[in-house]
């Protein structure tokens, strides 16, 4: 077991800057998931503590050594891709245990890591196939096999569910989650979904463009978003923006309002929020809520989706602005419909104007 | 927009037309003669008709016999020797209009050893087709492995992303796209006797050490000469086939072995050559066959000699066809390499079967 120390790691292809700088503490038997738009870097990042790519700048230490310049395969770390990488020429079996292979291990010892890993697994049905007789969820199984097997310090997965259709993907996300609780190893996740992300993670890592813009527990990201990058990519339907002008503010609120919010006192414990002038109010639409009279925003429905345990409304608001509204009910609304919204200001989040993320 | 013409089946036909004509004139029909023609007496040109005479056309080219020569012995029954060796009777005792042994009629020797006392002689029909079949296996046996190893070897070398690698490849199939005639008679240069390109080149390797061979003209090393040469040539087409089979190789199948710590070899055998496996049938296959059909480099640089020991089958083919005029001769040559290619090739599509 291992813990993962990355500081100010970079990585450049010629004079393309991939990774800008970015130190993230992994502690020991910790399951971190990086998170991001494509293109951010999480996938090379996760290369980089493989070994697969050189690393530019910073040091990477895994179990409190420097391992730089070490070479993959004595790192102490499995991998599992997108791809699977299994070998198509070669038994499960053989998959399995081909690290075992490799390094010259005993038939006996082979059979037995085998046998354990495919006990874990539950693929001992499946030892003597070939990947060409199995699902896509049973292929990565192997590839976590063939993992298993190497007993590794730290566990990497690149992806490893986006091969796989969405109720396999749901079933091996769970699998995965036993298989930390069971093992207990260090694991480093990357992946576009944040539902796995939210789902798996002790600590979640959020990256764009090569830099870190947060990290946290899932909740802390969702409730407590730094910048509005973060607030807008966590949950589902994204958080609505909308300008505000802020009235005044004392030490932990600021009284705000637009052309189509009624003034309201927002909390403003994140930082830069200024005193005056134009600020971004962001709320979750899941936090908006209809009533009959009284509500702190005034639209009319443009669109309703219902989808059985919730419905997401389309709203206009009164200048044209459109916002999401996410009801955890089926409720029918009429396009065109007026509706009032309102929400609690305790969870409204104000941003300072230019908060968008972070960059050198 | 699809016009009258493209979906027009008439058109169609038409635009394969040329193409398919040439193939049914040049490379059906003649095939289809040859097995005709080998079952006849047919010459290029004879005031005579041309006559069905069976399979004799067969039995004259692949008849083979073994004989036992007894020595010739004194009145006490004793082997006659003369200079220290055994006398025997002259062959073609037995082997001109001799009624006694009707199946050595018209037979040469094509090769014997000692036994004993008695001497054992393999007899053929055709002793210069004998040779014609056995060189030309041997140059399959011999390019078919040489060929395709270095072929792979250079692939795996050229399947590597460094700066100028392209030129390497230019390189390598440079040989490829230069007409085989060409490349024979440069060849014959570079073995020529005396001064030849590599007979100095050795010599002045070997500090003058090495005194030049006649490389083309003596018989043992005129057909590994030609080996040489006919490998050179056709390595970098494989090459490119290779480095083909190479590319469909997913890279993340590497990562993971790198991971495993596979070293370089181990990485070969257990990623990269099960990866090769099609590509490995096909290259084995159409090197053997391209191997058959040695012919250009036969022509230009020593006709079948000296001694007959760079004689193979596509070569003897013509030879007769058209210089001997003995069309039917030839004609059976050929169907004879045919059903040789064909076995050979039923064999390596079994042998190279994926196994379930």
């Amino acid at each position: 077991m291992a813990d993962v120390l990355l500081k100010g790691i970079k990585k450049s292809y010629g004079s393309v800057d991939v990774i800008k700088g970015v130190d993230i503490d992994i502690k020991d038997g910790e399951f971190v998931v990086f998170v991001g738009p494509s293109g951010c870097g999480k996938s090379t990042l996760l290369r980089m503590i493989a070994g697969l790519e050189d690393i530019t700048g910073g040091s990477l230490k895994i179990g409190g050594t420097v391992v730089n310049e070490v070479p993959a395969s004595k790192r102490g770390i499995a991998m599992v891709f997108q791809s699977y990488a299994i070998f198509p020429h070669m038994t499960v079996r053989e998959n399995v245990a081909f690290g075992l292979t490799i390094a010259g291990a005993s038939k006996a010892e082979k059979d037995e890591k085998v046998q354990a890993a495919a006990r874990i697994l539950q693929m001992e049905h499946l030892l003597d196939r070939r990947p060409s007789q199995l699902s896509g969820g049973q292929r990565q199984r192997v590839a976590i096999g063939r993992a298993i097997v190497r007993q590794p310090e730290v566990f990497l997965f690149d992806e490893p569910l986006s091969n796989l259709d969405a109720a396999l993907r749901l079933d091996m996300r769970i699998e995965i989650g036993k298989l930390h609780k069971s093992l207990g190893a260090t694991m480093v996740y990357v992946t576009h979904d944040q539902v796995e992300a939210m789902t798996l993670a002790d600590k979640i890592v959020v990256l764009k463009d090569g830099y870190v813009q947060q990290v946290g527990t899932p909740m802390d990201l969702y409730h407590r978003p730094e910048s509005l990058f973060v607030a807008g990519f966590i949950g589902a339907p994204s958080m609505n923006f909308m300008d505000v002008d802020v009235v005044s503010r004392d030490s932990d609120s600021a009284k705000v309002r637009s052309a189509h919010v009624a003034e309201f006192a927002a909390p403003t414990w994140r930082e830069g929020v200024p005193g005056s002038g134009r600020a971004t109010l962001g709320i979750r639409p899941q936090d908006l809520h209809p009533v009959d009279k009284g509500g702190l925003l005034v639209g009319n429905v443009t669109l309703a989706e219902r989808l059985g345990i919730e419905t997401v409304v389309d709203v206009a608001l009164s200048d044209g602005k459109r916002i999401l509204v996410s009801l955890a009910e089926d409720r029918v609304f009429e396009p065109g419909q007026p509706i009032q919204l309102t929400f609690d200001p305790e969870r409204a989040h104000l941003f300072a104007p230019d908060n968008t993320s972070v960059a050198a | 927009m699809a016009s009258k013409l493209t979906r027009s089946n008439r058109a169609g036909w038409l635009m394969a037309l040329p193409g398919a004509g040439l193939i049914a004139t040049f490379i059906i029909l003649p095939f289809f003669l040859a097995f005709a023609f080998s079952l006849t007496n047919q010459r290029l040109v004879s005031p005579n008709p041309t006559e069905y005479v069976g399979f004799e056309n067969y039995s004259d080219l692949l008849g083979l016999a073994v004989f036992t020569l007894e020595p010739e012995r004194d009145e006490a029954g004793n082997a006659v020797i003369k200079d220290g060796e055994i006398q025997y009777p002259r062959l073609r005792n037995f082997t001109r209009r001799n009624p006694d042994y009707p199946h050595l009629q018209g037979k040469r020797e094509w090769f014997s050893w000692q036994s004993g006392e008695n001497r054992t002689v393999v007899l053929a029909s055709d002793v210069v087709f004998m040779r014609a079949l056995v060189n030309t296996f041997l140059f399959v046996l011999v390019v078919a492995q040489v060929q395709s190893g270095i072929a792979l070897g250079l692939a795996l070398l050229i399947n590597q992303k460094l700066r100028g690698i392209s030129f390497f490849w230019a390189v390598y199939f440079m040989p490829v796209v230069v007409s085989i005639i060409v490349v024979s008679i440069l060849w014959k240069f570079i073995y020529s006797p005396g001064d030849g390109l590599l007979n100095s080149l050795l010599s002045w390797l070997t500090f003058g050490a090495f005194s030049g061979i006649d490389w083309l003209g003596n018989t043992a090393t005129a057909l590994p000469s030609i080996m040489a040469m006919s490998i050179w040539q056709g390595v970098g087409f494989h090459m490119v086939i290779w480095l083909a089979g190479l590319q469909t190789i997913s890279p993340t199948l590497y990562e993971a072995a790198e991971i495993e710590g596979s070293s370089k070899w181990q990485t070969f055998r257990y990623v990269t050559w099960p990866g090769l496996r099609n590509t490995a049938v096909l290259i084995l296959i159409v090197i053997t066959m391209q191997a058959f059909a040695l012919f250009a480099q036969i022509d230009v640089m020593t006709s079948g000699g000296p001694l007959d020991s760079t004689q193979v089958l596509v070569f003897q083919a013509v030879e007769r066809g058209y210089g001997k005029q003995d069309i039917s001769g030839g004609s059976t040559i050929s169907v004879i390499l045919f059903l040789i290619v064909l076995c050979i090739s039923i064999l390596q599509r079994w042998l190279t079967r994926e196994k379930t």
